[in-house]
């Protein structure tokens, strides 16, 4: 789960980590009043929206101006004046694809002075099952391109979870970013707390770019970007209280009400598949047939009557589905309880366009009978790839 | 023998009396695994599917002479009863539940180094000898005895290798699903290993699927591997050619970030380690009969 830059950057204040005053806005008539609260004599306006890139980002808008989602202002009436152009504008930005997000909340913030700009993230490793710091010399930039071209500027170590962080770990970093005098101070009690948020909150992902050094010497953080393991979230209600559904997908979100893994994508043809292994490979075939995929549905290993026909209904309120492929193979998942939810489901919201059901493993005769006594208008396949076939093939014609 | 697990190998179950370990022990003892016991904390003394229940995994093991234990548990408890289970010195622990966080799996991670256990999973399918020994979540009745060494994150994808490995007449030796995690307890390259040292398994069938580098360093694990002359005919298998970057799909571990863990780099890590890879999920079985015969793709 992901949070909005303001919403990391009052976490981090209430850690004690040196940010900038800010204000966030939400509507368009707060903007002068919470520019008027921060002191100038720059304002900093930012567009909050969960992707990266928003700065090289362009509004949909043409009343949102020409400038990217992060401006800045010289008075407080410009500032609010920038932050009622943004509101409710479409931002695009490389992260966001081509249909951009639409901003509902501003951040406006004190402008800060740079003397040099650094990276630092906090990460979980998979390569070696620890939580990772990455730090760089070159803030600001995307830290994958730095890792392409310049990869001597870049320091990462992993701390051992049995002794967890120690003060030569934040040492390390500050000599490695060519820190001194106070700084190194300053970055060996950041390193520290970050390390401390990163655990206590569940992180997965903390990234601070730029990290910057005033020119009166001292260490902040000028973005922050932070993403939470939902596995977690049980045990982080605080958290979990930051989650904005504005910025997910309508049906990702019904989806996820229902305990079903769904992500949206661009195809025609819809998938119900049970296991994310098997739902994957089963977009997979579908392209390699010649069509693409809407969707990627996973309805999980316990799935009732009720959790298949709202996985049905969601994939069905997308108009650009002209297909549905139904690919299960029962383990714990039964195949008479897809059988059923389909079939209730049909009845329910009606079937427009062409489905094909392929059931194997548990119960699969079952199954196959509850939809042949139907007498609905359903195509059964006997594998995998005779239902990629008969899908693309009923879809294309 | 297969790996890990054979007919005699002493089973007990970590949440034994909930509806999950219930039901999938009654599956296991059909099956005709060795279930000896199983362990809820408060219900010791108790029987249950006519076994013995324990309080703790300590004792379950000394009154039974288990040797590997599957968890049941929900996942804010699951990382304590893998820690109890690798306390009590089970040499094999194989862990079902799915939504452990991430930072628990660390620590567990950590614990299990020098350690004499063996951790299967955590968000997997299980492990299974056919007709000998079955652990998990998986539909017996798909398996067939048989000569391939199966190795994926995926569940159902599994069954899918399993069933068109049976329909080529292969069958299988052991499969192992070693889950849907980013940090789980055993990797492809420790598979692998068990695998080449394994009489039964003549060949072996890999299926991966995007995120991580698991994939890449198993590949380049049985190109060294080669060198020293050590080689069992292998295909294999990567799942999501056409997820979206920056999604995670289903897996907690499924997702390409930052340019890396996307499946062509998988792919051609893996053809050129000399695994033939199959283009399509439907071709899994005739990928492991390629790669027998000897001929790439």
């Amino acid at each position: 789960m992901n949070i909005h830059e303001y919403q990391a950057k009052q976490l981090l204040r209430e850690y004690g980590v040196p940010v900038s005053d800010g204000r966030v806005v939400l509507r368009a008539e707060e903007a002068k009043t919470a520019a008027g609260e921060l002191d100038g004599p720059i304002w900093v306006v930012k567009a909050q929206i969960h992707a990266g890139g928003r700065g090289k980002g362009r509004f949909r808008e043409a009343a949102a101006g020409t400038a990217g989602g992060v401006r800045f202002a010289g008075s407080v009436s410009e500032a609010a004046e920038k932050a009622q152009k943004m509101l409710g504008r479409t931002l695009v930005t490389k992260q966001t694809g081509a249909a951009g997000k639409q901003v509902n909340r501003i951040y406006i913030e004190e402008g800060s002075d740079i003397e040099r700009e650094l990276y630092l993230a906090v990460l979980v490793d998979r390569n070696t099952s620890r939580v990772g710091f990455v730090s760089s010399t070159e803030g600001g930039m995307d830290i994958e391109e730095v890792a392409r071209s310049t990869p001597g500027k870049i320091l990462s170590f992993t701390v051992d979870p049995a002794t967890g962080l120690q003060p030569y770990h934040g040492r390390r970093v500050a000599f490695a970013l060519g820190l001194e005098g106070k700084q190194v101070k300053q970055c060996v009690s950041l390193i520290r707390t970050l390390y401390k948020m990163f655990i206590e909150r569940d992180m997965e992902m903390l990234e601070i770019n730029p990290l910057i050094v005033t020119n009166g010497g001292d260490l902040k953080c000028l973005d922050a970007k932070m993403g939470f393991d939902s596995n977690a979230l049980y045990r982080q209600k605080d958290v979990m209280a930051l989650r904005d559904e504005t910025e997910e997908d309508p049906k990702e979100l019904a989806a996820s009400r229902f305990d079903l893994n769904y992500i949206a994508l661009n195809g025609e043809i819809g998938c119900m598949v049970n296991g994310a292994g098997l739902a994957m490979a089963t977009m997979d075939i579908i392209k390699l047939h010649g069509a693409e995929p809407a969707n990627f549905l996973d309805v999980g290993g316990g799935a009732t009557k009720e959790k298949v026909t709202e996985a049905f209904k969601i994939i069905t309120s997308d108009p650009n589905v002209k297909g549905i492929l139904v690919n299960i193979f029962g383990g714990i998942m039964r195949c008479d309880i897809i059988a059923d939810g389909v079939i209730a489901a049909v009845k329910e919201v009606g079937l427009n366009v062409p489905l094909v059901v392929r059931l194997e493993g548990t119960n699969v005769d079952k199954g196959k009978e509850i939809i042949a006594a139907s007498g609905l208008n359903v195509i059964a396949a006997d594998s995998l790839k005779d239902g990629a076939g008969k899908i693309v093939a009923a879809v294309k014609g | 023998m297969a790996v890990l697990v054979d007919k005699h190998t002493r089973v007990i179950c970590q949440g034994f009396t909930g509806s999950q370990g219930t039901f999938h022990s009654e599956q296991a003892i059909a099956y005709g695994t060795r279930m000896v016991g199983g362990v809820t904390p408060g219900k010791g003394g108790m029987m249950h599917l006519d076994l013995p229940v324990f309080n703790s995994v300590h004792e379950a093991r000394a009154v039974t002479g288990a040797d590997a234990s599957v968890i049941y548990v929900p996942p804010p408890f699951a990382a304590d009863s893998i820690l109890e289970a690798v306390d009590a010195g089970m040499e094999l622990i194989c862990c079902i539940t799915e939504g452990i966080p991430v930072l628990d799996m660390i620590k567990v991670k950590r614990v299990l180094e020098g350690s004499g256990s063996v951790l299967i999973g955590p968000n997997c399918p299980g492990i299974i000898t056919p007709d000998a020994c079955k652990i998990g979540i998986m539909p017996g009745h798909i398996h067939k005895r048989g000569s391939v060494g199966v190795v994926s994150r995926s569940g159902t994808l599994t069954y899918e290798a399993v069933q068109q490995t049976s329909d080529v007449g292969l069958g299988q030796s052991t499969c192992v699903g070693i889950g849907g995690d980013p940090i789980k307890g055993t990797e492809y390259i420790d598979v692998l290993e068990w695998f080449l040292a394994d009489d039964e398994t003549e060949s072996i069938l890999m299926i991966g699927e995007i995120g991580g580098a698991a994939e890449e360093n198993a590949a380049e694990f049985l190109a060294s591997e080669r060198k020293k002359g050590r080689w069992k005919p292998t295909a294999g298998f990567i799942a999501g050619r056409t997820a979206p970057p920056g999604r995670r799909m289903g897996h907690a571990g499924a997702i390409v970030s930052g340019g890396k863990g996307g499946a062509e780099d998988k792919i051609e890590t893996m053809r050129s380690a000399g695994i033939v890879v199959a283009d399509s999920p439907a071709g899994l079985g005739e990928a492991v009969l390629k790669a027998i015969a000897g001929r790439e793709e």
